[in-house]
């Protein structure tokens, strides 16, 4: 069994087959991260270029490990703002990345279908570290890992992914991925950062926490951004974290302890109160450990055939 | 020169003449139109057997980007696009730089479309509503109509302040010229790049709302009723929302009118899901109900005509990511293969009808006389096959641009070629 695809653009075109291909790679190489010696052989020779055209510290060292421990030659490239701005089209960086005879390359872009438009224009492939807010499905993979480590399978799991939905390429992905493994998804937040017709996705909405805790195994809890706030998307970040934070109190109306996730970065009492970030129900370190497996599994999956 | 158009089927909604003669023309007037003229040698027979026969196209709707923005498309090669498609005018839109609000700009196009293909396509500017196309104080429209502006509109952004509209609609209906808005709420469609909703929620692309067309359109026929002696055009109508508005503006006596774009009557913003730039349009593709209302529009004369938005961008401009890419499409070289393929072969339209979209409605909106079929007029027409099947491809085009979503599709009915100003040219020849 191997990937339908050269590439991994996103999650939402991905058979149960490929998720699951994907899932229990990753559960040999966690076990190749528990050993000694963390480093295997599989994509030696092999040229990576991973291509941050927005700033993003862990996931670029999550691949860049993922990528040195599959024994890959790496290269990143960090540029955050506009490719276009810069006076150099993105077209153009990529090709002459390519004609430096790159293998693959990892791309985060702040435009959505950025990873879409390299896999046209060049013949790497391409996996997609984030587009605007389309996908990042690595960060679904490792999310969809962490949840069957957990609850031990994501048939008929509930989840729920609390926040700006309008914005996040997270809550696609784990939207995508986890109905096709058989999840159930749900999602919360302010009514301003909800896209339009997203119960046609089937996902159910909610607006108050308090009303869907009750319902759900874990929360998937997004980064709230200040900057939505100055375009008058929420009223402040007190007003956020008093209605929308995900805070012990909150939490203790579920039926049984919630598992909490979150993509980190962090904003403590904000999003997420500080005591349940570091509480036992927190698996938000195990997505990290998670996040360099899946992203091995997906490399050599993409790089060895 | 005399010539003789031999055997076609002249389809003229004007008369309702449905038949098959011969035109002899001489120096560009109708000589004669009848059964089976005797005709001497000093004529150039031209076989038109099996085509049609249509009052020359009129395009109220496109780009020619000159002066200012000459890579993309310049006079002279859209001119060249509109003939290959089928078109013996055009009306070019405002937003070049300079933009056409002023007089020598006006001037300038209008002669430089003389000058261009033996001026078989007839350039007539859309000027400016308001200064260099701000919003914010009139443009001399007085003047502008001296020149030979046949529409006042500052397309590509809407007139946004309701003060400035009012007094745009009470000025400009001093000359009957109507003023063609680019309908958009712009507060609300900023940063925007498809139509808002299922599709974008799925792709994460930033939304353009639907209503935002449908509050501008409400926003417009409202200042009408109040100035009910101006005339007032919706560009590139996309919502069902917005035609219903105008339906009943019709209804209600307004001088209101409206045009639709081969694109919105074919694609919905499903395609967007590829992330081609070629489905990146403003207004934005929209869904199926759109579509549908868009073709129901068509049938029942809420839409008036069909005008491509003809929008030209070279390859680099386009090859970006999708959310920096310009809006826009050309168009001139597939409106008619996409009208017959879409709405005549369908049986949503008569041929007749779907002609009047593309001749007879346009003209009467921008003020033009109506193209007569009779001896002793000018010559004007266009001659379409309406059986060939051909595969749209864009390197083909004589426009200097490529960027069309509908390369690669087959269409059914093409434009073979125009007659205007004493001028014959056979396309593609």
């Amino acid at each position: 069994m191997k990937l339908s695809g050269r590439h991994l653009l996103g999650l939402e075109n991905m058979s149960r087959d490929e998720l699951d291909l994907i899932l229990e790679t990753a559960v040999s190489f966690k076990e190749v991260l528990e050993r000694p010696i963390k480093k295997v052989p599989p994509l030696q020779g092999k040229t990576i270029a991973n291509l941050f055209f927005e700033s993003s510290t862990r996931t670029r060292i999550s691949f860049e490990l993922a990528e040195r421990r599959l024994s890959a030659d790496v290269i990143s490239f960090s540029q955050s703002g506009s490719s276009v701005s810069k006076g150099e089209t993105l077209k153009d960086t990529a090709r002459n990345i390519e004609a430096m005879k790159i293998d693959m390359v990892v791309v985060r872009h702040a435009s959505a279908g950025a990873a879409h438009f390299l896999s046209r224009v060049v013949d790497a492939n391409i996996i997609n570290a984030g587009d605007g807010a389309h996908e990042h499905p690595t960060q679904g993979l490792l999310d969809m890992f962490t949840l069957r480590e957990k609850h031990g399978s994501l048939e008929n799991l509930r989840v729920c992914v609390v926040g700006d939905i309008l914005h996040s390429r997270v809550a696609r992905s784990n939207i995508y991925g986890l109905q096709t493994m058989g999840a159930k998804v749900s999602v919360c937040g302010p009514a301003t950062l909800i896209p339009r017709e997203i119960e046609r996705m089937g996902v159910a909405v909610y607006h108050r926490l308090e009303d869907v805790i009750p319902e759900v195994d874990a929360l998937n809890v997004l980064r709230v951004q200040l900057e939505r706030q100055k375009r008058g998307l929420f009223p402040s970040l007190r007003e956020y974290h008093r209605y929308f934070g995900v805070t012990k109190e909150k939490v203790q109306k579920a039926s049984r302890p919630l598992t909490i996730m979150h993509p980190g970065p962090i904003n403590r009492d904000v999003e997420l109160s500080a005591d349940l970030a570091d509480s036992e129900h927190s698996v938000i370190l195990q997505q990290v450990t998670n996040g360099v497996a899946v992203r091995m599994a997906v490399l050599y999956l993409l790089g060895t055939v | 020169m005399k010539i003789h158009i031999k055997g076609g089927r002249i389809v003229d909604p004007v008369s309702g003449m449905d038949e098959e003669r011969d035109i002899l023309v001489v120096n560009g007037i109708i000589e004669r139109i009848s059964s089976r003229p005797s005709v001497d040698g000093s004529y150039q027979t031209v076989d038109m057997k099996g085509n049609i026969i249509v009052p020359g196209l009129l395009d109220m709707h496109v780009h020619l980007r000159e002066p200012g923005y000459e890579h993309k498309e310049t006079i002279e090669t859209g001119c060249e696009s509109a003939r290959e498609g089928g078109f013996t005018a055009v009306c070019c839109m405002p937003n070049t730089n300079p933009a056409i609000d002023d007089e020598s700009v006006a001037r300038y196009v209008r002669q430089k479309g003389q000058q261009v293909c033996d001026g078989i396509v007839e350039v007539y500017p859309i000027a400016a509503a308001t200064k260099g196309r701000l919003g914010e104080e009139l443009s001399p429209m007085a003047e502008l109509a001296g020149a030979g502006a046949v529409g006042y509109s500052d397309d590509g952004s809407p007139i946004a302040s309701a003060e400035i509209m009012r007094r745009v609609l009470e000025y400009s209906s001093m000359f009957g010229i109507p003023v063609i808005q680019h309908a958009e709420e712009p507060t609300m469609t900023m940063g925007g790049c498809i139509n808002e909703g299922f599709v974008s929620t799925k792709s994460g692309l930033p939304g353009i709302p639907p209503v935002a067309e449908e509050l501008m359109v409400a926003r417009d026929l409202i200042l009408l009723r109040y100035i009910p002696a101006a005339k007032y055009h919706v560009a590139h109508i996309s919502t069902a929302s917005a035609i219903e508005l105008v339906r009943r503006a019709k209804a209600d006596g307004l001088q209101a009118t409206a045009e639709a774009t081969p694109h919105h009557f074919t694609l919905t913003d499903d395609v967007t899901a590829s992330f081609d730039t070629n489905t990146k349009m403003n207004p934005p593709l929209r869904t199926a109900d759109d579509v549908e209302a868009v073709r129901q529009a068509l049938k029942d004369g809420t839409i008036d005509a069909i005008a491509t938005d003809h929008a030209p961008h070279t390859i680099d401009e386009k090859e970006v990511e999708y959310i920096e890419a310009p809006f826009g499409i050309v168009g001139l070289e597939t409106a008619i293969g996409l009208t017959m393929t879409e709405l005549v072969e369908t049986g949503l339209l008569a041929l007749d009808e779907a002609i009047a979209k593309l001749s007879t409605n346009p003209r009467r909106i921008v003020g033009l006389p109506a193209i007569k079929f009779t001896q002793g007029e000018p010559a004007n027409m266009t001659f379409i096959d309406p059986r060939a099947k051909w595969t749209v491809d864009v390197q083909r085009f004589k426009s200097k641009s490529k960027n069309s979503p509908f390369h690669g599709r087959v269409l059914t009915g093409k434009a073979i070629g125009v007659l205007n100003n004493g001028k014959m040219y056979i396309a593609g020849v």
